[in-house]
């Protein structure tokens, strides 16, 4: 039989707000335990949350980008639960009235993913356990913290359409400036729902929903595998379980977390400790007219705009951060061309040998295009503008105090280069010779002879324009 | 002036004296003192007495400015025990002011500590409060109603000038009823929650209990006024109450709901709330019957919405972070049980589990959405009664306070008792209690002013007015030590 896999999302996001939700504490990752929180976050006795306008605007612009319907007249439900990672014993969340539903996201590929709703909520606590003393520690540092949950259709069919989808997702997030989706610090986290049917029917399977993925990577190896697994496990006789799994990346397998059968019963209600939002359509329509451009707008511009191939466009502009570097150094007047030429050569190579984002980077758009202007200029040659854009990379160094300080100003005056020949060419007559019977490749090595005796510092055109006339002339 | 002549006064007549120079706050706090002193053992209406050695209240701060009062147990202190008559929270100190406190302080109040009431607020008796049972001072075998049963005996009996308390169903009106006082909830959202431990979050309100109204009106001037820490604030400027204040009644017109005058009143309950009318007449009210039958599904509604807010906002009761936890569990369900079994009282536990199962997949909508479709119907009749009267004149209590022990072993006829005030919650209207006569047996009933939303100038206008003509207000319990 032919087995056909159906998955859905539920992606979390954690929202670049500077507070929390509900209070002015911070959202910064980390911190000592229990210190980025104050009585309203922990659910003291007679506190109450004051909705941040932030978190609604957030999720609003992330709601329009997504092609989401905004819903006008929104409200916050209390979803209740006992964990000692939650102060209050319930979530703020949205059931009834979320802000968004009824999205699109359109993936490369062709395919559209649906996204059933979006909606806000406030995040947990962290349990700790300590293992050697058999306790368990509670940090409400994150309790507040704002989310977005995202929620698709069953609409993605192969794990290749579940990453395309998410990095379509994270860049679009990014753009918006409402999240930094950092799977890493957990910003960005996905939960994947998946059954198998047997291709060309229409009801759905019982799913199965995965935890703990971690990354990218996990998720596209736990999708193969949870759909082996489901397919093994009906072909043998056997019968899907609907329940929740986690997903062991040192084992690679899943396994049973809690089975939905007996699922917990949240007595969801309106909060009565929160108003119902209504969002004017005017207050739309601004967040509307305010929508960045997104990656895919920018890499279709940069084609159109500069001929940039599509491979570097995409390169470019998959985080925002490297896009915004880009147009910085072209708005400073640099070619496109070269500049995407360095952005795709030096620039990704000295990140990835770093293991460093572009958004963490110190060298700024000016430096690169100082560096390309000399090299148009004809005052560095290619090879040694490498080395300056190694040197001064870490710490954005001055290109042009570099290049004086070294000495590494292109050779550009003809005597100079006409000296240097005739020294090599005194120097090496055997090669001369060899180049007379044909040999092609003394012509190589004494335009390098040519190239050291001017510390390589010769524009190589030059070097080898005269050398050639040098050859000619014996 | 002798120590009890002085528990005799008003706190706008105590503070006039303060600023005269004639008493000191020094004189005033140990007034108060000697009189808890006295009666605290037989009333009971205090949890924690925190009154200062040396008072020094800014007597220009506000009108009430060196007066000494108290705070309902529910409402949060700095530092101060706020124990909610609970076990659970017995050892429970706040790290901050609710902002009503704040305000009142700044205003120059001086608390006396924290009183006595029914567990979170749920009861109508103040006889469900782990501290044990509040007494009325009118006759101590009798309940002082609830659930601000400490504030309303307290104020009653000269123990402080006057209480801040919280009504979520009736429970400032109806104790003041029952002690021969005057309460006064605010228009839902008038004043800050923050700070107010919740029982019911859409329906809870804090507001005072005085010996007048013209005392109620100076309180809600400090406390009345949006908050940036409360949400469901609304956004008022604090209030000149106090000094609008007219007891001419010219051209106001009163509705009374015959829906509120059938079975279950008692006869001299009826008597005396409709002899009310006549003195509001006099003042010049226009006054005439209506039908509000809306009213009569009041009870139902509001006890489902309540125990269902309430079972969510009393969840964080869980031993985890703070309160008391039972010893001796074993797994972390366990500790939840333990502690929960442990650290609340029957009544308290009988209504978060009707909450639960109001809430409950399959009872949502056969239960907390009617009730809310409810809510909805009874706002709208009031909102159009009000189109035809200024204010309303009901009961406050269908009958005079019960014996101790009475209520409990009935929580149905309890919640009965209930009819005439909860509706007001309902529709999130102010509404004010003030004595207006005495049983045979000597014990005091009250009237309830009931206004349109954000009109407590019209309730304490009417509440005043009506005072200028009677001493009801005025007459203080003989307490039998």
């Amino acid at each position: 039989m032919i087995w056909e896999t159906v998955i859905g999302l539920e992606t979390h996001v954690e929202l670049a707000t500077k507070t929390k939700i509900f209070c002015a504490c911070t959202t910064a990752f980390g911190g000592d335990p229990n210190t980025h929180c104050c009585p309203v976050c922990t659910g003291m006795p007679g506190t109450l949350p004051v909705l941040n306008g932030k978190v609604v605007e957030f999720a609003a612009r992330a709601g329009l980008a997504l092609g989401c319907e905004i819903t006008r007249y929104c409200r916050f439900d209390r979803k209740n639960y006992f964990y000692p990672d939650l102060p209050k014993a319930y979530q703020v969340s949205q059931l009834y009235l979320p802000i968004a539903r009824n999205g699109a996201v359109p993936i490369p590929g062709g395919r559209t993913i649906r996204i059933h709703e979006l909606h806000m909520e406030e995040d947990a606590g962290k349990l700790v356990h300590d293992p050697w003393r058999d306790q368990t520690r509670a940090d409400y540092n994150r309790c507040g913290v704002p989310l977005i949950e995202i929620v698709t259709e069953p609409d993605f069919r192969t794990g290749n359409e579940v990453i395309a989808y998410l990095e379509k997702l994270r860049s679009t997030l990014q753009y918006l400036g409402v999240s930094d989706c950092k799977m890493q610090e957990g910003s960005l986290r996905c939960d994947v729902n998946l059954s198998v049917r047997p291709a060309g029917s229409v009801g759905l399977g019982t799913r199965t929903e995965m935890k703990n993925l971690s990354s990218f990577k996990a998720i596209s190896r736990a999708i193969v595998y949870e759909a082996r697994r489901q397919i093994e496990l009906i072909e043998e006789g056997g019968r899907v379980v609907q329940e929740t799994r986690r997903w062991d990346e040192n084992k690679d397998a899943t396994y049973a977390m809690r089975s939905k059968e007996n699922a917990q019963d949240y007595r969801y209600f309106p909060d009565p400790d929160i108003p119902p939002l209504e969002l004017p359509q005017s207050y739309l329509e601004r967040l509307r007219a305010e929508q960045p451009e997104m990656a895919w707008e920018k890499a279709e511009r940069y084609q159109r705009d500069y001929a940039l191939s599509a491979y570097d466009t995409e390169m470019i502009t998959a985080q925002k951060a490297l896009a915004d570097f880009f147009e910085a150094a072209v708005a400073l007047g640099t070619d496109p061309k070269q500049c995407a030429n360095w952005i795709m050569g030096e620039v990704l190579r000295a990140l990835s040998e770093r293991g460093m984002e572009p958004g963490d980077m110190a060298l700024t758009p000016g430096t690169l295009s100082r560096l390309i202007a000399l090299v148009q200029g004809g005052r560095l040659n290619r090879n040694t503008a490498v080395k300056v854009f190694d040197a001064v990379f870490d710490q954005n160094g001055d290109v042009d105090a570099y290049v004086k300080e070294h000495g590494l100003e292109q050779i550009s005056d003809p005597g100079a280069v006409a000296t240097a020949v005739e020294k090599a060419f005194g120097a090496n007559p055997k090669s001369i010779l060899d180049y007379k019977a044909g040999k092609e490749k003394a012509f190589g090595f004494l335009v390098g002879q040519v190239m050291r005796e001017l510390h390589g510092r010769a524009d190589p055109k030059a070097v080898n324009e005269a050398v050639r006339a040098g050859l000619d002339r014996c | 002036m002798t120590m009890m002549s002085l528990c005799r006064l008003t706190a706008l007549e105590l503070a006039g004296k303060l600023c005269a120079g004639e008493v000191t706050q020094r004189e005033a706090v140990e007034a108060a003192s000697a009189r808890i002193a006295a009666t605290q053992g037989t009333l009971n209406t205090f949890i924690t007495p925190d009154g200062p050695a040396f008072p020094a209240a800014d007597l220009s701060a506000s009108p009430l400015a060196g007066v000494p009062m108290a705070y309902k147990d529910n409402i949060s202190t700095r530092g101060v025990k706020t124990t909610c008559a609970s076990k659970i929270l017995g050892d429970f100190q706040p790290p901050y002011d609710a902002t009503a406190v704040e305000r009142l302080s700044a205003a120059g109040a001086v608390s006396m500590g924290k009183l006595n009431m029914d567990e979170f607020a749920m009861g109508s008796t103040s006889e469900t409060s782990w501290y044990g049972s509040v007494r009325n001072p009118w006759d101590t075998g009798r309940a002082a109603g609830g659930s601000s049963g400490g504030a309303a005996a307290a104020v009653a009996a000269g123990q402080v000038w006057y209480a801040i308390a919280s009504d979520t169903g009736g429970s400032i009106r109806q104790p003041a009823a029952h002690c021969g006082v005057t309460g006064m909830k605010p228009t839902y959202g008038a004043v800050s929650r923050y700070g107010l431990i919740a029982y019911a979050s859409s329906l809870d309100q804090l507001g005072p209990i005085a010996r007048s109204a013209a005392d109620c009106a100076a309180v809600l001037d400090v406390m009345m006024g949006g908050d940036p820490r409360d949400g469901t604030s609304l956004d008022i400027p604090a209030g000149k109450l106090l000094a609008s204040l007219s007891g001419d009644l010219r051209g106001r017109r009163v509705g009374i709901p015959a829906d509120c005058f059938g079975d279950g009143l008692d006869g001299e309950v009826s008597r005396a709330v409709l002899a009310a009318a006549e003195v509001l007449k006099g003042r010049g009210a226009q006054v005439e019957t209506f039908a509000l039958p809306a009213v009569r599904y009041a009870v139902p509604a509001y006890y489902i919405i309540a125990c269902a807010e309430a079972s969510s906002n009393l969840s964080r009761f869980d031993g985890v972070k703070y309160g008391w936890r039972a010893e001796g569990y074993g797994d972390l369900n366990d500790l939840y049980c333990a502690t929960r079994t442990g650290g609340f009282g029957r009544e308290v536990k009988r209504r978060i589990l009707l909450g639960t199962f109001v809430l409950s997949a399959g009872y949502y909508d056969a239960y907390y959405k009617k009730a809310l479709q409810v809510k909805a119907v009874i706002k709208r009749a009031f909102d159009e009664a009000f189109e035809k009267y200024d204010l309303l004149l009901t009961p406050v209590t269908p009958a005079t306070a019960p014996r101790l022990g009475e209520s409990l072993s009935d929580p149905l006829k309890m919640y009965l008792g209930d009819v005439y005030t909860v509706s007001v919650n309902l529709a999130g209207l102010p509404a004010a209690s003030m004595p207006c006569g005495f049983d045979a047996q000597g014990l005091p009933i009250g009237a309830q002013l009931i206004g349109p939303a954000l009109g407590e100038q019209a309730v304490l206008d009417g509440a005043h007015a009506f005072q200028l003509d009677t001493d009801y207000h005025r007459r203080m319990p003989e307490v039998t030590l």
